[in-house]
């Protein structure tokens, strides 16, 4: 180990548990909305309810996900500085833009609506949550943007005087078809998340909850049900359209995804391969025939390239001497447990939904205890999805353009490094633990009562007690 | 004016902003224990700042942002630079903000006290840590001809960066101190504005040796001694008039004492952004560490779009919750509102 790779290391598990809250927030944030905007319109206190319920939950994971974020945005100039130095043009510019566009809105308009109960006019107070959603998705495509440059850099030419990125096109940065077809991937896998969040609270409910709060628990199990499944088809439609195009941007990715060595016609899809430890030599595999041409360019004879001949393809291009092919088993493995994980939990969904229709609440323990991982699937998901997009596009940080290694800061030493890591890795498990705490608190709690709402002699009583307070 | 100098200024104001806004949370942070006797008394504290203090942080991570974007090389040289500050400051900022959030998520006392010290660390560690910071890119560091900084962590210890930390430390704690006189009432307005008139004299001594110093040493021009000058008068006038007890005032003077402290920072560091002590010639300067023109243009069109949008919603946060707390407007405590949960789960 050097200083390189536990600063790898460190991005990698930082990234990865940063993302555990945000599919929460950028998921939650829209179905509370959608609750409030509901209660809003039909005035049934249930909706009310769950909007303050689900809110509550949402909040607690709020807030992990702004502090994780800070580390992310600092991260880039403390542990890789040379890239910060190299796209600083390019990239710095899109977090500039992310932070004033998205952050000020999303930040701002939720303090408003958690402080703001009873004291905006209700439509306002709607209009709040909106805000903050909107701010939310707005800063997913920013840093979705950010990330797309990585794996598929447009809109920018190198400087030879200075050999750094400057951006030239900023409609062409912000229109990068990898952007295009990862932000409704990223959002629909957000959503599923928010989903099965919602359809395990509202189950257990059912099973163990006070039999006043079922009617509104029943509801928020369709709701959260119905919101999974057609997330699961979102999901799936936009990754195939994101495979053909990574196919077609970053076809080493799509080869390592499949341990394929040899460019191949009507290649194969492996469902499972066991293979020798460097993953060269295949030993054992299930394979659907031609669905990898078909997955990777719409058409299944068509010819998928290997490994081994991109390899010979970049050594000719960008210089012999590295190995261009990511880690193929980290690659194989996270590809697969994706597409497992998030199709288990879009199955599981269904099943929920069919096992509880016309109001029937199924006995059996175990599709309960298995329902309560509904929201984890899909979080399991996003995560592999994570780990196989940025790990299929090493040893590249921007393809094509600068190698990892490259990229690393060269004034920070190893014990430095080592000491950042070793904090946020003990401090971000210490606040899991209570994170997931809380959680598991209110989500068993039930839902709020609702106190009758303040006549318009108390509207102005400067002495009641705030709606909400910490 | 060029973009780049432009860019400069805007950072400059990113700054202020963030200072003015969060460093009144930090102070009402640093002010917990000591205004808050009691468990009400400390939640009417924290609520001062609840619907706000999230918003506020946001001034940081623009500033940064804009960093990153408008002067790569100063980004990357400050932040693998000053390493250790770095992530001392994220770790607090990271308990403060779980702090806030998390306290009143349970009744138990000793739950309570945990996050308070969270609190209280993470309200005094990144304004002291941010105050060493800017001090030392005033006074310069060891930077060599690679613009990588080669100093270690104790070269960012000396005196004048550990007073430009005291200073701020004792600048945000009035600050929030006369914030608090303004935002309650009762019992805690009175020891509010009680200890903002003792923590001002003690302020006003550390400012006017710190900018001095930074006005006396480290090139002041005549701008910065204006600049110096008006911070320490509008102190003055705030602690004139939180012993008149108008906290309004009080409150945009100590509000313009930062504002003005730190502009004065960046007049004395204008036009370089971070002076090498090695060597003139690896000194970072605006027009050696900036973007190139058409991403600065990018960024100028969203700035002058979005800025005065957020300003407007921002400013319309503090007016929607500009009432008084009190320890009657704080609900009784009922961490979960609903005592179904431990009946049946068992929770």
């Amino acid at each position: 180990m050097d200083a390189l790779d536990v600063a790898r290391w460190q991005f990698g598990v930082t990234t990865v548990y940063h993302f555990l809250f945000v599919p929460i927030t950028i998921g939650m944030s829209l179905l509370v909305a959608i609750m409030q905007t509901i209660w809003f319109r039909t005035r049934d206190e249930k909706w009310l309810r769950l909007t303050k319920f689900f809110g509550k939950l949402f909040l607690i994971n709020f807030a992990m996900g702004i502090v994780t974020g800070i580390v992310q945005e600092f991260q880039f100039g403390m542990n890789w500085s040379d890239y910060s130095r190299f796209v600083g043009d390019v990239f710095g510019s899109l977090l500039a833009i992310e932070a004033l566009v998205a952050f000020f809105l999303e930040s701002t308009f939720l303090g408003l609506w958690i402080f703001g109960w009873e004291r905006l006019p209700k439509p306002i107070h709607l209009a709040t949550i909106w805000a903050a959603s909107i701010g939310t998705i707005l800063s997913m495509y920013f840093i979705l943007a950010a990330n797309s440059f990585m794996q598929n850099p447009v809109g920018f030419h190198i400087n030879p005087d200075t050999g750094r990125a400057e951006l030239n096109s900023i409609g062409a940065l912000l229109t990068n078809k990898v952007t295009l077809a990862t932000f409704p991937h990223t959002f629909f896998g957000a959503l599923m998340v928010a989903g099965g969040l919602i359809v395990a609270v509202a189950l257990w409910h059912l099973y163990r909850g006070q039999d006043e709060q079922k009617p509104a628990f029943r509801t928020a199990l369709t709701f959260g049900g119905w919101v999974t499944i057609l997330a699961t088809a979102g999901t799936l439609i936009s990754g195939d359209f994101q495979g053909k195009i990574m196919t077609e941007v970053q076809p080493m990715k799509m080869a390592a995804a499949e341990g394929l060595y040899e460019t191949t016609s009507s290649a194969p899809f492996s469902l499972l391969t066991i293979g020798s430890l460097d993953g060269s030599r295949e030993v054992f595999a299930i394979t659907i025939p031609d669905l990898l041409s078909w997955l990777g360019k719409g058409d299944i004879h068509a010819e998928i390239e290997g490994i081994n001949n991109l390899q010979e393809q970049y050594t000719a291009q960008y210089g012999a001497g590295v190995n261009y092919a990511p880690i193929i088993p980290v690659t194989y493995w996270s590809f697969r447990m994706m597409i497992f994980f998030g199709l288990a939990a879009g199955a599981l969904a269904l099943l929920t939904l069919w096992m509880t229709r016309k109001g029937r609440t199924p006995t059996s323990k175990l599709l309960l205890t298995a329902v309560l991982t509904l929201p984890i699937l899909p979080l399991v998901a996003n995560s592999f999805g994570w780990i196989f997009t940025e790990m299929g596009r090493q040893p590249w940080l921007v393809f094509g353009e600068m190698l990892t290694r490259d990229g690393v800061s060269r004034s920070v030493s190893m014990g430095e490094v080592v000491t950042s890591f070793a904090t946020f890795t003990l401090l971000y498990a210490a606040l899991a633990v209570v994170e997931v705490k809380l959680l598991l608190k209110y989500a068993k709690g039930g839902l709020p009562e609702i106190h009758p709402e303040p006549g318009d002699d108390e509207k102005d009583d400067a002495d009641r007690p705030l709606a909400f307070a910490y | 004016m060029d973009l780049a100098t432009f860019w400069f200024i805007l950072i400059g104001v990113l700054f202020v902003g963030y200072f003015v806004l969060e460093g009144f949370d930090f102070g009402v942070g640093m002010l917990l224990p000591v205004l808050g006797r009691n468990d009400r008394e400390r939640r009417v504290v924290i609520n001062t700042i609840g619907p706000v203090w999230d918003g506020n942080e946001v001034w940081l991570i623009t500033a940064g942002g804009a960093m990153f974007a408008a002067f790569p090389e100063w980004y990357a040289t400050l932040f693998s630079g000053f390493y250790l500050p770095l992530l001392l400051i994220l770790v607090a900022l990271i308990v403060r903000a779980v702090g806030f959030d998390y306290r009143g998520k349970r009744t138990d006392a000793a739950w309570k006290r945990n996050w308070d010290i969270a609190i209280i660390f993470g309200s005094y560690a990144p304004a002291l840590l941010w105050g060493v910071a800017f001090a030392n890119i005033v006074r310069g560091v060891p930077i060599d001809a690679d613009f990588d900084y080669t100093g270690g962590f104790f070269n960012l210890l000396n005196p004048y960066a550990l007073l430009g930390g005291v200073t701020m430390v004792a600048l945000c704690l009035t600050h929030g101190a006369v914030f608090l006189a303004l935002k309650t009432e009762g019992d805690i307005r009175v020891r509010a504005n009680r200890i903002a008139g003792r923590a001002g004299l003690v302020t006003a001594l550390l400012a006017v040796a710190f900018l001095a110093w930074t006005v006396a040493s480290f090139g002041g021009n005549a701008a910065s001694v204006v600049t110096a000058a008006l911070a320490a008068l509008a102190l003055a006038g705030a602690l004139l008039a939180n012993r008149a007890g108008r906290e309004g005032w009080a409150f945009t003077g100590t509000a313009i004492t930062i504002g003005l402290a730190v502009v004065t920072l960046f007049t004395v560091l204008f036009p370089n952004v971070m002076p090498s002590s090695t060597d003139p010639a690896n000194t970072l300067t605006i027009a050696n560490a900036s973007s190139t023109p058409y991403t600065l243009k990018i960024m100028t069109w969203v700035a002058v779009l979005v800025t005065p949008v957020v300003l407007l919603y921002q400013g319309w946060t503090y007016w929607v919750f500009r009432k008084r707390i009190g320890v009657h407007h704080i609900p009784d405590d009922g961490a979960v509102s609903s005592p179904a949960g431990t009946a049946i789960g068992g929770a």
